[in-house]
């Protein structure tokens, strides 16, 4: 059935358009924007928009300190942590009631719907925006930071890029080495009745990110 | 004017607290929009849009070599990718797929390309349960509705009609918005958690990482997308783009002109099931490229920019006439100003031939359309189609060739400004809403249906062009 729909469909497409195959022209160039905030002030201005919209972000030189933000966030709660590696640097692994290490999708599914906290890393994160960016791979599963009640993210200062523009310039095409990119900007939210704001509306309803080093 | 505009305009009209409603949403909206493309917060929004009209431009008219170069993409990477010229062959290849799955329960993130199709309704008839996941979507859902917008869905709603729909369908009594929200969560968490089949739509495809990228802000469409087992998107076929580079530009286009968002909460790029390694995602994944009739829109050079359209739904909102008829007087999913351009081209001009007419051509459509869609252009063009169309137009071809002919010759003009005493007392003074009965017929009636017409001036310009000469001499 498809392929026939799909000779039936480029057929048409060809003959409404009056073209053969191939291209008609090169497109236009892509049109990639400089980097709008300078490094210097990539946590500040993280900061500003994350809070913005209704995030928490905080920033420490030592893994340490990472933990302790950590632990008085979550308290004795139920957390699923992340794969990532500067998660068990933080020592964040090894608390009593976090979860981690999780290989099968069936298991890390039933732990992060019992979940109050999901503790992930990210790839990047974006200064223009305060935004997240999630690669999914064997360290970063996609339920971690989404299943949750609310999500707490541990990223090396080094991480945070100006802007969209400066990812894709770095990024050609980012499903080169990943099958999930997620761009998360705040917490979850929805307007759709009567335009009043509700967060937490599926995915998690609070976001904190803690940056780590200089 | 040809034929009959539906009765749910008048209706629509009618009813004060719906007008409001869709009048406020639409108003918050357009102040989002307007604040987030303002000269110092987006500098190179009007570059932008150039810029990617062009791409749109170049994508449309190569339509055929992305198709193929998306379609290499996605099956390299282990998805497939099903081609599509009919709503009944997307069910009919899904509910294929739940056979042999054993699937019974679907999670559904939104999906306007489903919504052409009446997908849920097939799937239901075949005892699958289809389950919308989008807050607004959902209480539709339960409720039996279609979207009244396509970026708001239910705009026309207000709590307590959600309250009553709740109350109905699950039993729960709640008119605080956040509580309404946490109920539907509860609902639909267990659905998530349960479902094998994830249903998303899709906002872009991305032709050289056979990538299909999605916004959103609930996190439903991540859910759909990463719990169940089998990952499909329907998405029509005019979403493409070249590059997944391009993004940088069409993604902020399209939430600061949709939502008056920099980004949306989530924008998720998704390509090809999970890979070797990982430890969730869906262990398949089918992107359905849907037709319903796109490719008839190619047909013509002028029209085809319709294709351009991402969606945002900035010219529904700034809209004058969607504002007072609301989404639900137009004849198919996409209403609004897109909506009057597309369902013509899509259905033919002679199914709602008084489409194209409902518009004051104000220009405001084009003007705030990311990707610069010449809306009132096209809807000239349509409502030639229309008037050069079998049936239509016959009664207005005839009116404006007679209107043509005296405002071409002196000598009738002349005669016709002297008959005015005639009509005086007809028409009053003031504007004239509607005519006495012996002249109230034919085109008459229909030019007069929904227009109201400026009263004749008690002196003619004639006249006083004649006065004014005598006075200066």
């Amino acid at each position: 059935m498809s392929a026939q729909a799909r000779d039936t469909i480029l057929g048409r497409i060809r003959t409404n358009l009056k073209k053969g195959p191939g291209l008609t022209g090169p497109p236009p160039a892509v049109r990639i924007a400089p980097p709008r905030v300078a490094p210097e002030a990539y946590v500040a201005s993280f900061k500003e928009r994350l809070e913005a919209l209704a995030g928490r972000v905080h920033h420490v030189a030592q893994p340490e300190e990472a933990l302790a933000i950590v632990q008085g966030i979550i308290g004795d709660k139920s957390t699923v942590a992340s794969n990532a590696p500067i998660l068990a640097r933080c020592g964040i692994t090894r608390l009593g009631n976090v979860q981690s290490g999780f290989t099968d999708a069936a298991s890390l599914k039933e732990a992060s719907a019992q979940a109050e906290y999901g503790i992930t890393s990210a790839d990047f994160a974006l200064a223009e925006t305060g935004t997240l960016v999630m690669l999914s791979s064997h360290e970063e599963a996609r339920m971690a930071s989404l299943v949750p009640v609310r999500h707490i993210a541990v990223v090396e200062t080094a991480r945070l890029l100006s802007g969209l523009d400066e990812l894709l310039g770095r990024l050609e095409r980012p499903n080169d080495q990943t099958a999930s990119m997620v761009l998360i900007t705040g917490p979850s939210r929805s307007a759709d009745i009567e335009q009043i704001l509700v967060r937490g509306v599926h995915g998690p309803g609070e976001v904190t990110v803690i940056f780590v080093g200089p | 004017m040809p034929a009959s505009p539906p009765p749910k305009i008048q209706e629509t009209l009618g009813k004060p607290q719906l007008q409001l409603a869709v009048y406020t949403n639409t108003g918050r909206l357009v102040e989002a929009r307007r604040n987030a493309v303002r000269a110092e917060a987006f500098p190179d929004y009007q570059e932008l849009r150039d810029h990617a009209n062009a791409v749109k431009r170049h994508t449309i008219e190569n339509l055929d070599y992305y198709l193929e170069q998306f379609e290499q993409n996605v099956t390299r990477r282990g998805g497939h990718v099903v081609f599509a010229e009919t709503g009944e062959q997307v069910s009919h290849f899904i509910l294929d797929l739940a056979k042999k799955r054993g699937s019974r329960l679907i999670v559904k993130s939104k999906s306007m390309a489903s919504e052409e199709i009446h997908l849920n309704h097939h799937l239901e008839e075949h005892g699958l349960e289809s389950v919308e996941t989008d807050l607004g979507e959902y209480i539709l859902q339960l409720n039996h509705e279609t979207p009244y917008h396509i970026v708001a869905p239910a705009m026309h709603m207000t709590r307590y009609d959600v309250a009553e729909i709740f109350e109905r369908e699950l039993q729960e009594k709640e008119t605080d918005p956040e509580q309404q929200a946490r109920i539907a969560r509860r609902v639909l968490r267990e659905k998530f958690l349960r479902a094998d089949i994830g249903i998303s739509g899709g906002n872009f495809l991305v032709a050289d990482s056979g990538a299909v990228l999605i916004v959103e802000n609930e996190g439903n469409a991540r859910l759909s997308t990463s719990v169940p087992r089998i990952h499909i998107a329907i998405v029509g076929i005019e979403k493409l783009i070249p590059r997944a580079q391009d993004l940088a530009v069409f993604l902020k286009l399209l939430g600061r002109s949709a939502t008056g968002q920099a980004l949306t909460s989530y924008t998720s790029l998704l390509n090809g099931p999970r890979r070797p390694g990982e430890v969730d995602g869906p262990e398949e994944f089918y992107v359905i490229l849907l037709d319903n009739g796109r490719t008839r829109v190619l047909e013509s050079e002028e029209k085809r920019q319709a294709l351009y359209c991402i969606r945002c739904g900035a010219c529904l909102n700034i809209c004058p006439v969607f504002r007072k008829i609301g989404g639900h007087s137009y004849p198919w999913v996409y209403s609004g100003p897109i909506g009057a351009i597309l369902t013509p081209q899509i259905h033919g001009v002679e199914r709602d031939p008084w489409l194209p007419y409902a518009s004051s051509l104000c220009g405001a459509c084009h003007e705030v359309c990311p990707v610069k869609i010449d809306i009132p252009k096209v809807l000239l063009d349509l409502r030639q189609d229309v008037a050069q169309s079998p049936s239509g137009g016959g009664s207005q071809a005839l009116g404006y060739r007679l209107f043509a002919r005296l405002m071409s010759s002196p000598m009738l003009y002349r005669l016709v400004d002297r008959l005015r005493i005639l009509a005086r007392p007809v028409m009053g003074g003031g504007w004239v809403k509607s005519l006495p009965a012996f002249l109230n017929r034919g085109p008459l009636q229909g030019w007069l249906a929904y227009r109201d017409l400026p009263g004749l001036a008690p002196k003619s310009f004639r006249q006083q062009w004649r006065a004014r000469q005598g006075g200066s001499r």
